[in-house]
């Protein structure tokens, strides 16, 4: 066993014989949350492909139904607010700390504005009564049951990618405040960057999201 | 740490490409393919995950382990989808029984 002549340190626990070896425990631990994710949303997304196949023409104009230049903003807003979380990283692996409580603090923001965005296109929801229930009804479509089918998938998906996105402005704001009190170094940064990679991965699951819900059938339901 | 740093520019290429890529697939989706406009949404979906997953989330600088696990995930998600459309996609072929859809005794009719 390699021995620790020097105290513990937050880039070094007891437990490894290197910085890099920890580091790399960290990311590996964290990519094998986010593959549990993955495997999470994908029962939603082959969900999604099923009832698709089966329903195409009444999926197709529920889609399309969908305000697409919102959906659209809200992609570029989504993928500003990535940057910022790979320069907060970055700012980070560097050491500046206020360039890193600054990224932090506009990736927080953009997340806020993309959250707000989708709680309008919720909102227009209700008011239009596309929302599964007894209260539903999508004028569009002849057979209601397959029109609700989609509606379910569609709050159930970006449901749970809002609810992902509540989680990360959460730990946006933990870090935050650990970053204002100078807690990151460059020697020791792992909160910001396993945030960073869950970040990213939210991203990842609305790339996804927008074409799937909003787009494949666009050229159909005009 | 011999950790590598990429630069803000590498950073702020990606993101660029990330936003043409969202305006290219917005844009093709008003254009009627046909059945290829899934494949079109689908592709271009996976060059933006392949620019996050590489560039922001640094896959192309991770170990070895990191990525074997991310390779078997993706088989195991490819297991996932394509053992189940192996049912849902054949039905109503090869006669077998017609697909909900068809028959008139669908779920939600």
């Amino acid at each position: 066993m390699a021995g620790h002549p020097q105290t513990e340190t937050l880039a070094l626990r007891e437990q490894f014989n290197t910085e890099a070896q920890q580091k790399d425990a960290a990311t590996l631990g964290m990519w094998i949350f986010l593959i549990t994710e993955i495997m999470f949303f994908g029962g939603l997304f082959l969900a999604y492909t099923v009832y698709r196949r089966w329903y195409a023409d009444t999926f197709a104009v529920a889609s399309s139904s969908l305000n697409v230049y919102l959906g659209a903003a809200n992609t570029v807003v989504l993928l500003c607010s990535s940057l910022t979380m790979v320069l907060a990283v970055r700012a980070a692996q560097l050491g500046k700390r206020r360039a890193l409580v600054m990224f932090l603090i506009l990736t927080l923001v953009l997340g806020g504005v993309f959250l707000g965005v989708k709680a309008y296109e919720w909102n227009q929801k209700f008011v239009e009564h596309h929302i599964p229930g007894p209260n539903f009804h999508f004028e569009g479509a002849a057979q209601q049951g397959p029109a609700q089918l989609f509606f379910s998938l569609y709050f159930a998906m970006t449901g749970l990618h809002a609810l992902h996105m509540v989680i990360g402005a959460g730990l946006l704001l933990m870090l935050i405040v650990q970053a204002g009190r100078g807690r990151y170094t460059a020697a020791y940064m792992t909160p910001v960057d396993v945030v960073g990679l869950y970040w990213h991965f939210v991203d990842i699951i609305w790339i996804f999201l927008f074409p799937l819900l909003y787009l494949i059938d666009r050229h159909l339901g005009r | 740490m011999t950790e590598h740093i990429d630069s803000a520019k590498t950073y702020v290429w990606v993101f660029a490409a990330l936003i043409g890529l969202t305006v290219l697939t917005t844009a093709v989706s008003f254009v009627d393919l046909g059945n290829f406009s899934v494949v079109a949404a689908l592709a271009i979906a996976v060059a933006k995950m392949l620019l996050v997953a590489l560039f922001f989330m640094h896959v192309r600088r991770s170990t070895q382990l990191t990525r074997l696990v991310l390779v078997g995930a993706l088989v195991w998600l490819g297991i996932l989808l394509a053992m189940t459309l192996t049912d849902f996609a054949t039905r109503g072929t090869g006669g077998m029984a017609g697909g909900v859809a068809e028959s008139a005794g669908g779920l939600l009719h």
